[in-house]
């Protein structure tokens, strides 16, 4: 008997052991991925410390930040579907409210030069405040959040640790916010691996590589595969009638555009477009094929002689789906570090 | 005629220990407070909030709800063309009107006589791109800022106009003029940020030195944003936030502001 408990004591130590290794182990920081440009985000003013991602992360996916206690940045931005809601066209905030347009995934966020569909924010230290206070999102103020925060029993050691000892302020809540966002860094999927020379394409998704640099590169922008621009790619404004970029410049050249999208985890983040009226990747490219109209600020892009849009043939349908499909990354949306 | 020379002997001794008096009475090495009393008012009445009932120009009757406003980057000017800019990090303040200690900002400027006040009437655009540490104070748009800023729009509001008036078609017959945009950041877009300038030598220059509380006593008539150059509509216009037509209200309020008196 006793040497039976010994065993396990034993066994249960070096269990623990190897869990702490492994741990100890995960945590790197924010590495650039070898196949990226240089980050574009000010990490001189936030740098990312283990305990600064570990408060942020508990921030992320903590219901407290919405007004009723039910919505966390978690529930629109759920890591398994690449922090997008997947199957929802809208966010879906408290009280049952949607808002206008497709939760975008949280993905890269160091190389993103603005924030929103729209662009209208510029810092990503500035961006949870406008869904944690917008009416159909999270419905909160942030000073009550802060409130909250300070009266939590656990919080207060948490931002010790990142922060040093000192106050709550929102100030260092968004930092660490910020600190777990920069970290959902999804670089490895087959694409990245063949940039590497670690793997190599098979003959369509080769095919469908030559087609998407001939026909979509021009927006969608490797590695990131989006160029950051505003561009109209002629979809018929909804009833809605979202004006898109022009509600930030107030410039009639920017009506109804939106920002470029990745194309990184599309898998994971169905529906798409704007306002994710497209259910699947075969009506976008339907799209752009034979549904592209003539709006004022039609990108240049899809205009080819009298004939709009991208033309492709199911051939070349079949082949940019299968290269599309090397640009999931399984290894991100599994990641346990950044997993509620 | 004795009398006379006597008499301007002394008047000539008097001006002159008075002239000396003047040249001993400012350490330009030393800091003295200088309020800046921002007191709002309708044309020639008090601004009486939820209460009054105003006309402007239009003949559309209102009442006030809320009036608030950026007011940065001041900078003073003495007799002598010398200017004193406050430092930056001091220099922003939120005036608003229900909230009475905020309606005279206090500064240190070094000893000396003003006779121009410059400042800026919104937040510049360089503090429109601060990092968020940088934005304590009136400027957290977490804190005491959060209902001058769009959080959508990285920004903050300058002017902030609220009533009712039946004029109004919307519920509870409100209107709302809600006045930012700084230029933008990557795109260029409208700037209604506003310079003002008030020249203080015809209604009291500015005597600062230690010991003493001048105030510079400005009325800042809320009906030049109805009333100007052309003239803002509540019915025609009863909502104007990040729109073009904000820079019509912007180039109608930037004329409020009037030197009444100061108090030395």
């Amino acid at each position: 008997m006793k040497y039976k408990f010994t065993i396990s004591i034993v066994f249960i130590s070096l269990l623990s052991l190897a869990c702490s290794k492994e741990i100890a182990q995960v945590f790197e920081g924010f590495l650039k991925p070898s196949n990226f440009p240089e980050p574009v985000y000010k990490f001189e003013n936030n740098p990312i410390t283990k305990a600064g991602f570990d408060l942020g992360k508990k921030l992320f996916f903590d219901p407290i930040l919405s007004a009723d206690n039910t919505i966390s940045c978690g529930s629109c931005h759920i890591p398994s579907s690449a922090f997008t809601q997947h199957g929802h066209s809208v966010s879906h905030g408290i009280n049952d409210l949607l808002g206008n347009r497709n939760s975008p995934p949280i993905m890269n966020l160091a190389w993103t030069t603005s924030f929103r569909w729209d662009g209208g924010i510029v810092d990503l230290d500035l961006f949870p405040i406008d869904p944690i206070t917008t009416h159909v999102e999270m419905g909160e103020t942030m000073e009550n959040v802060l409130k909250k925060l300070k009266n939590s029993p656990t919080y207060k050691g948490q931002f010790d640790a990142a922060f040093g000892s000192g106050e709550i302020t929102n100030q260092k809540m968004l930092k660490a916010l910020s600190q777990f966002m920069l970290m959902c860094v999804s670089a490895e999927s087959k694409y990245d691996s063949v940039m590497r020379k670690q793997q190599v394409f098979t003959k369509a998704e080769n095919e469908g590589y030559m087609l998407f640099q001939n026909k979509c590169n021009s927006c969608h922008r490797e590695p990131l595969f989006t160029d950051n621009s505003f561009r109209d790619n002629g979809l018929q404004p909804s009833s809605l009638n979202d004006p898109g970029r022009m509600m930030i410049t107030l410039l009639n050249e920017d009506e109804y555009k939106f920002k470029v999208p990745s194309l990184r985890n599309l898998t994971y983040t169905a529906p798409y477009m704007h306002d994710g009226r497209f259910l699947n990747l075969e009506a976008v490219l339907t799209h752009y094929d034979q549904q592209v109209i003539q709006s004022g600020n039609l990108d240049p892009i899809l205009i080819n002689g009298n004939k709009l849009g991208i033309q492709l043939s199911n051939d070349e349908k079949t082949k940019l789906l299968a290269f599309l499909n090397t640009l999931n990354d399984k290894k991100f949306v599994t990641n346990r570090l950044i997993a509620e | 005629m004795k009398k006379i020379i006597f008499a301007f002997a002394a008047t000539a001794l008097m001006s002159v220990s008075c002239n000396k008096e003047v040249a001993e009475q400012y350490n330009v090495n030393k800091n003295a407070p200088l309020a800046i009393e921002f007191d709002n008012v309708v044309g020639g009445s008090n601004l009486q909030m939820n209460t009054a009932t105003y006309t402007n120009a239009n003949n559309e009757s209102f009442k006030v709800t809320m009036l608030r406003y950026f007011v940065s980057n001041i900078v003073l000017t003495k007799t002598d063309g010398t200017r004193y800019t406050v430092p930056q990090d001091s220099s922003y303040f939120l005036i608003d009107e229900s909230t009475p200690e905020t309606l005279t900002p206090s500064i240190n400027v070094p000893e000396g006589e003003y006779i121009k006040l410059d400042f800026v009437l919104g937040v510049d655009s360089l503090r429109n791109t601060k990092d968020i540490t940088l934005r304590t104070g009136v400027l957290d748009p977490t804190g005491t800022a959060s209902g001058m800023y769009w959080t959508w729009n990285s920004g903050y509001i300058f002017f902030k106009l609220e009533g009712t008036s039946p004029a109004s078609k919307q519920t509870n017959n409100v209107f709302q003029y809600h006045i930012g945009l700084f230029g933008g950041y990557a795109t260029k877009t409208l700037n209604n940020l506003k310079q003002i300038s008030i020249d203080l030598s015809s209604r009291g220059v500015a005597k600062v030195k230690t010991g003493k509380k001048p105030n510079v006593h400005l009325l800042v008539d809320v009906l030049k944003m109805f009333n100007g150059s052309t003239n803002v509509s509540i019915a025609a216009n009863t909502v104007v936030m990040a729109s073009p037509y904000s820079a019509t209200v912007a180039n109608n309020y930037q004329n409020m502001f009037q030197h009444d008196h100061t108090e030395n």
